[in-house]
């Protein structure tokens, strides 16, 4: 159940991050490593407590250690501020506009799969590109998202399976266990 | 009888320069209390002060999410060239260093060299450049020394004391031995000895045996712009741990000092007015005020204050590190990822030989230096994928990882000339959240810098070849649009230098040889705005030096003495 998307806003989402990121062999590409999932995390983020901001530690458990990322970290009230700001927009709230409006990413999003068209999910892949070249403030915004969502901890809703990072051979966060001497300094 | 104080000293910074002057004034019996206008995810306040569990190999928490601070939005700064731009060029992240209890030394990969003698006397021993004021520090390498070797024993720095060809003398070893050779590393050096250079292991403020009750570094490779999640790193946990062992520190957090107060004589000050996280304000006195916020925040706060600004040079003669990126990339995986993010170095850039003088000539400067030379590893994976084009080219470049797993770069933090036109002030309109007037930078480079990069960049491609690259590409920080600092990004140097300048003469700087301030008796300044030039090495060292220089002179400690071996 998404926490802010719809399931054709998640839709939208998925089949634009296959355009930005697509699977090519061995790397799944953006929809299926889980980057509408990271996106609706983050737009729906403060219907959470605490927020689904700061992933806590030290530890995620998948190299030894109690597993914490997923145990998210309370804001300060300033921190609040600046996510809401981000995720929601400025709203006209003075505490949010001391350097002007902001627009958030909430409606970035929402307007931006509208304009998308509802037929977008059906559309081959060289319309889907035309469309999306259409709404640039959408494309690129949602480019870093799906980065973040690719290769970032599972814990905010994406690498799904590890899979990004396995594509690429990063191993990930390894603490507590970390790398030899030998790891280190070796040819691998 | 006077009038009752909430302490001794109050320490506005809990960075290096902060934490080192609260430990030592601690040491010797003073009561502090420090304020940190970040959050606190360093080490717990209540005895026994360990670790809070909040540092992560986490990227997106640390390189995408500001969670050390400052958050761009809450605090924002601005930056220009010059008047030319206008109020600004832009703001946003300008130079951010971490907002947060332990500060820039949190995120740092903790390289920690020591300045050599020629880089305290530049003025008298390589003399004056043409449109910058180069000057010679009031103090020399063998005075420094006994402080060096205190800060190196204090922070926990492991590496090689005969592998430096051109470091200055030493009264000791290191610590501790230096830790695992990245791969990469490997490669470059043995190229780079083999091209007549002289790399070596770099000093490092990483654990490589277990040293003062923290464990040794297992090497996760989430060095550079992250913290230590064991406490392997001793900058700057190991000072603010000991000033809270002694009972006589208190480090208040979220904590954003407004204002130093002066005494109605106006030569004397008498605390700090702090704002909390509910904006309520606060007063604390005190019979010292060191200022330890940083190069940046540090001016900001004085100006704002309007306070110890006769010379007018508060904010001026801002340097940074003019970075030269050489980026070679491997037809083969090099796991940079793994181990200390930087683990070897090269000062041969900063030695002036007769190649190095012809080309200076030929561009119309009489010398030039470059810097210190880092060997270190390619980036983490949602910046390698951000960088790269969307589409089919984005996933093949990521499976294939030339910009991440097969790159390795050398970086040369450049020295920077010091120009009284570069400078910190306060931004026209910009504000942080507080209310109060954003930092603004107003900065470009000295032809200086721009030719000393472009002498060293083809020697390092040559090198980065020669260790068996495919191909390379230079960068640098500030980006160059032709001969001037670019318009569209601030440097990203964190080595942030010089707007506080030392000196003797009250005309000529802003602090005296003890870093007291020369219009405010009971005021101190232990950051690197007190640098007079910016060398071509890493800082925080020597930040950490001077503040234990200035503070146990403060607490009217002794002097520290060592000796030359071979004396």
């Amino acid at each position: 159940m998404p926490n802010f998307l719809t399931d054709h806003e998640h839709a939208v989402v998925s089949a634009a991050a296959d355009r930005l990121i697509p699977p090519v062999d061995a790397h799944p590409g953006g929809a299926a490593l889980g980057v509408a999932d990271y996106v609706d995390n983050l737009l729906g983020a403060f219907t959470f407590d605490p927020p689904l901001i700061f992933a806590g530690g030290p530890f995620s458990g998948r190299f030894g250690g109690e597993a914490s990322f997923s145990q998210f970290m309370p804001l300060s009230p300033n921190e609040e501020i600046a996510w809401r700001t981000r995720v929601e927009g400025s709203r006209g709230l003075p505490g949010r506009e001391f350097n002007g409006p902001t627009r958030g990413w909430q409606d970035i999003y929402r307007a931006g799969i509208a304009a998308l068209g509802d037929d977008f999910c059906s559309l081959v892949g060289d319309e889907q590109d035309r469309r999306l070249h259409e709404q640039p403030e959408l494309r690129r915004t949602l480019y870093v998202h799906a980065c973040e969502g690719a290769y970032g901890a599972p814990e905010y809703g994406g690498n799904r399976a590890l899979a990004g990072w396995h594509a690429i051979g990063f191993e990930g966060d390894v603490q507590p266990r970390g790398y030899t001497d030998d790891e280190v300094t070796r040819r691998a | 009888m006077p009038e009752p104080r909430d302490c001794d000293a109050v320490v506005i910074g809990t960075g290096p320069a902060g934490a080192t002057a609260a430990d030592v004034l601690t040491s010797a019996g003073w009561s502090v209390i420090m304020l940190e206008k970040g959050r606190n995810h360093l080490l717990s306040l209540e005895a026994p002060y360990g670790p809070l569990g909040h540092v992560s190999n986490d990227e997106i928490k640390f390189n995408r999410r500001h969670f050390l601070g400052p958050d761009p939005f809450l605090e924002p700064r601005s930056y220009r060239r010059d008047e030319a731009d206008g109020d600004r060029l832009f703001a946003g992240d300008v130079n951010n260093l971490p907002s947060t209890v332990g500060g820039g030394g949190f995120h740092a990969d903790g390289k920690l060299p020591r300045f050599r003698s020629v880089d305290f006397k530049a003025r008298s021993e390589l003399g004056p450049i043409e449109g910058a004021d180069i000057v010679d520090w009031p103090l020399d390498y063998d005075e420094m020394e006994p402080y060096y070797a205190e800060a190196e024993r204090l922070i926990g720095v492991a590496g090689d004391a005969n592998g430096n060809p051109f470091a200055e003398w030493r009264s000791g070893p290191y610590p501790m031995p230096p830790g695992a050779d990245m791969f990469g590393a490997v490669l470059t050096t043995e190229a780079a000895t083999r091209l007549g250079y002289h790399p070596y292991r770099a000093p490092t403020g990483v654990n490589s045996v277990p040293y003062d009750g923290r464990p040794a570094c297992n090497n996760c490779g989430f060095c550079a712009f992250y913290g230590c999640p064991i406490e392997a790193k001793g900058d700057p946990v190991a000072p603010l741990r000991n000033a809270l062992r002694t009972g006589r520190c208190e480090i208040r957090v979220d904590a954003c000092v407004e204002q130093v107060l002066l005494d109605a004589a106006g030569k004397s000050a008498r605390g700090v007015r702090y704002r909390d996280i509910a904006g309520v304000d606060h007063e604390i006195s005190a019979r010292v005020v060191v200022v330890a916020g940083g190069a940046w925040e540090t001016p900001r706060l004085l100006l704002r204050s309007e306070i110890a600004n006769s010379s007018d040079l508060i904010g001026r003669y801002l340097m940074y590190h003019f970075q030269t990126f050489v980026i070679g990339q491997f037809p083969f995986r090099l796991h940079g990822h793994r181990g200390r993010s930087v683990t070897h170095l090269h000062d041969d850039h900063m030695i002036i030989d007769d190649d190095v003088l012809a080309f200076a000539r030929e561009n119309g400067l009489p010398y030039f230096r470059g810097g210190l030379t880092e060997h270190g590893g390619g980036g983490s994976p949602v910046m390698e994928g951000i960088y790269t084009a969307p589409g089919l080219t984005h996933t093949r470049e990521m499976l294939d990882s030339k910009m991440r797993d097969r790159l390795w770069a050398f970086t040369v933090q450049g020295e920077d000339l010091p120009q009284i036109t570069n400078r910190i002030d306060l931004d026209p309109s910009v504000r942080d959240v507080h209310g109060f007037a954003a930092g603004r930078a107003t900065y470009d480079v000295h032809p200086h810098e721009v030719v000393a990069s472009r002498y060293m960049a083809p020697r390092l491609e040559a090198i980065m070849r020669d260790a068996g690259a495919d191909s390379t590409f230079v960068a640098s920080s500030p980006p160059l649009e032709g001969d001037r600092a670019g318009t569209r990004s601030a440097s990203m140097s964190r080595h942030i230098m010089g707007t506080c300048r030392m000196g003797d003469d009250p005309a000529t700087s802003v602090v005296d040889p003890w870093q007291r301030f020369h219009d405010v008796e009971n005021m101190v300044c232990t950051d690197s705005s007190v640098f007079p030039t910016s060398t071509g090495y890493g800082p925080t060292l020597t930040i950490v030096a001077l503040a234990i220089r200035a503070c146990r002179d403060l607490a009217g400690l002794p002097k520290l003495t060592s000796v030359r071996p071979g004396s």
